[in-house]
């Protein structure tokens, strides 16, 4: 059951501690999963099991699929691993520009 | 999206890193996140929260506090006179002020910096509301009445996750904050510094001497500067300057003289310079010249690639920029025109005047200038400046650079002074110590523009009127050639 996410939009991995928030996403809908189960608006009251093989997620890093047409910033690290439609999203590399302020 | 989340994910993920030290008074992250927490319980239903002090740990926590309070926050120029401060408290109440000034008035609820962190603090979430207000900032009004600038949580974050990068501040890194809360980057430094997990200094009142001390003792290595900042840094350091933890100078807010980054550049070798080119209305930095340029510029014999230390350099990834003609056609290189931006941290937007940004998103700078071959922008001046001579607009910028480039010139203003025959001449402030006469400075004119340009009037001063962010105030000077 996919849903529409708008930019600011947060998820909550329901087996970890994983949060992302939307950063760029497309106007369809899409299944959102963390450590093999989906995920929600809103932290779930207890954790469940995970399942899969799971990498964890890095807080402050963006995760963005292969053909960049999403974007999420992870806004709190856990274990589990998150997949869109099924596949995995991957780390972006950073763009490091110099400090401006 | 919402402001907070900076701070959040700062003192979840590196809460023990010391946040700020200002005076004796330290704070960690997680110190910071409990201060806001306390300055948001403060605010009552329908207040904003106004800052009108110095630079004070509760200004980070106050930015923080208001967002997670679900309000605007709105900083005041604490040099502005007693009539035009109560002007802008009428256009800012209700609001919770933190303040140690002895102002009261209608809708304030007033705190001391030093209280307002304590006591209980709000829980839960900072509220996610689509389009809300973070922050509201008066313009410098230069021109004319300031306006106010409203930045969307959206503009800010978008500002933020197009420049920086979480927690890319090595542990040892501390930024040194001088520009005043009121002013748009010292808002971007507290952003800035909190979502890479830099340490921020702050230095309320800058004296050259006063932050050279403070830069050795507590080993900065960043450090954001306006032009006038940087000229008196370099005056008081009589040829050399010791401070070999400093590794980035970024600058902006007004025009860099080229002279002043060439001292600065040959005193300090080993520091990276970056000029960040933005406004108020653009959530700061739109355009940087970074380190790499700068040094090209700095080495170079090529006259082309020398006068990038004057340049405003290259839009950020995530702006579109376009000069474009009178007939709103896109410029050629080297083509003055108007300055154009487009992306989503642009707000171009003012309270009680709607948004500027027209059907396309693009926001019109009211900023003149033209990009190189390369795309380098440079930024000749305010296109309200521009001094039209009998229908031909003449740039200020490019009889000042002229008159500047001779020996006994300290400094220079042209502004449009009334004419009978032309409508508008040329008129000069000028700053010369020893004494060059006026057919000599008209001449220098001449020979390098043409005589449109040369002035009508020249009128000597001691200094030219600045504010204290080191914007040239030329409508002062317009007014006192008018007497």
């Amino acid at each position: 059951m996919g849903q529409i996410y708008k930019p600011g939009t947060k998820l909550s991995s329901t087996v970890c501690k994983t949060q992302i928030m939307a950063l760029r996403v497309p106007a369809e809908e899409l299944d959102v999963s963390c450590g093999g189960a989906p995920m929600q608006v809103g932290d779930p009251a207890e954790l469940g099991e995970m399942s899969g093989d799971n990498a964890g997620t890095l807080v402050g890093k963006r995760y963005t699929d292969a053909d960049e047409t999403m974007e999420f910033l992870c806004t709190r690290g856990g274990e589990g691993t998150i997949a869109i439609e099924g596949y995995v999203i991957d780390i972006k590399a950073a763009k490091k520009l110099p400090s401006s302020d | 999206m919402n402001i907070h989340l900076l701070l959040q994910m700062a003192s979840e993920a590196m809460g023990h890193r010391e946040a700020i030290l200002c005076g004796d008074k330290r704070m960690s992250f997680e110190e910071l996140g409990e201060a806001a927490k306390s300055v948001a319980a403060k605010v009552q239903p329908g207040e904003k929260v106004a800052y009108l002090a110095e630079g004070h740990p509760a200004f980070p926590a106050a930015l923080f506090g208001a967002a997670l309070a679900g309000t605007p926050f709105v900083s005041l120029n604490y040099r502005l006179s007693r009539e035009q401060l109560d002007a802008q408290i009428a256009r800012v109440t209700p609001a919770q002020f933190i303040t140690d000034t002895d102002v009261t008035g209608e809708g304030m609820t007033v705190s001391l910096p030093e209280t307002v962190m304590q006591g209980e603090p709000l829980l839960g979430e900072a509220p996610d509301e689509d389009g809300a207000v973070a922050v509201e900032l008066f313009t410098s009004g230069t021109t004319g009445e300031p306006k106010s600038a409203v930045l969307r949580h959206s503009n800010l974050m978008a500002y933020i996750f197009g420049t920086v990068e979480f927690m890319s501040a090595e542990e040892d890194e501390a930024a040194l904050l001088t520009v005043p809360p009121y002013h748009i980057a010292g808002i971007a430094a507290v952003l800035s510094s909190t979502y890479a997990g830099r340490r921020m200094v702050m230095l309320p009142s800058f004296t050259a001497e006063g932050w050279v001390a403070l830069a050795q003792k507590e080993n900065v290595t960043n450090a954001f500067l306006v032009p006038t900042m940087l000229q008196r840094i370099v005056d008081a350091a009589d040829g050399s300057l010791d401070l070999p933890s400093l590794r980035n100078i970024a600058y902006g807010g007004g025009k860099m003289p080229r002279a002043t980054i060439e001292a600065a550049m040959a005193l300090l070798p080993h520091v990276n310079f970056t000029n960040a080119y933005g406004l108020t209305e653009t959530s700061a930095t739109i355009c940087m010249l970074g380190p790499d340029a700068h040094r090209e510029a700095f080495a170079s014999d090529d006259p082309a690639i020398r006068r990038r230390l004057s340049s405003a350099g290259i839009p950020i990834p995530s702006i579109e920029l376009q000069v474009r003609n009178e007939d709103g056609d896109v410029c050629g290189a080297e083509e003055t025109g108007l300055v154009y931006v487009r992306g989503d941290q642009v707000s171009g937007e003012y309270k009680g005047l709607g948004s500027q940004l027209d059907s396309d998103g693009w926001f019109l700078t009211k900023d003149r200038g033209f990009v190189d071959v390369d795309g380098y922008l440079f930024i000749d001046g305010r296109a309200d400046d521009v001094i039209v001579r009998g229908g031909e607009n003449i740039s200020p910028g490019e009889i000042e650079d002229v008159l500047r480039s001779h020996a006994a010139v300290k400094d220079v203003a042209a502004i449009a002074v009334a004419d009978t025959e032309w409508g508008e001449a040329v008129g000069v402030a000028i700053v010369c110590p020893s004494s060059v006469d006026d057919a000599e400075l008209c001449e220098l004119v001449r020979a390098n523009l043409r005589s449109s340009r040369v002035p009508s009037v020249i009128k000597r001063m001691d200094e030219l009127p600045y504010n204290e962010t080191g914007k040239l105030l030329r409508r002062v000077i317009r007014d006192s050639f008018a007497q």
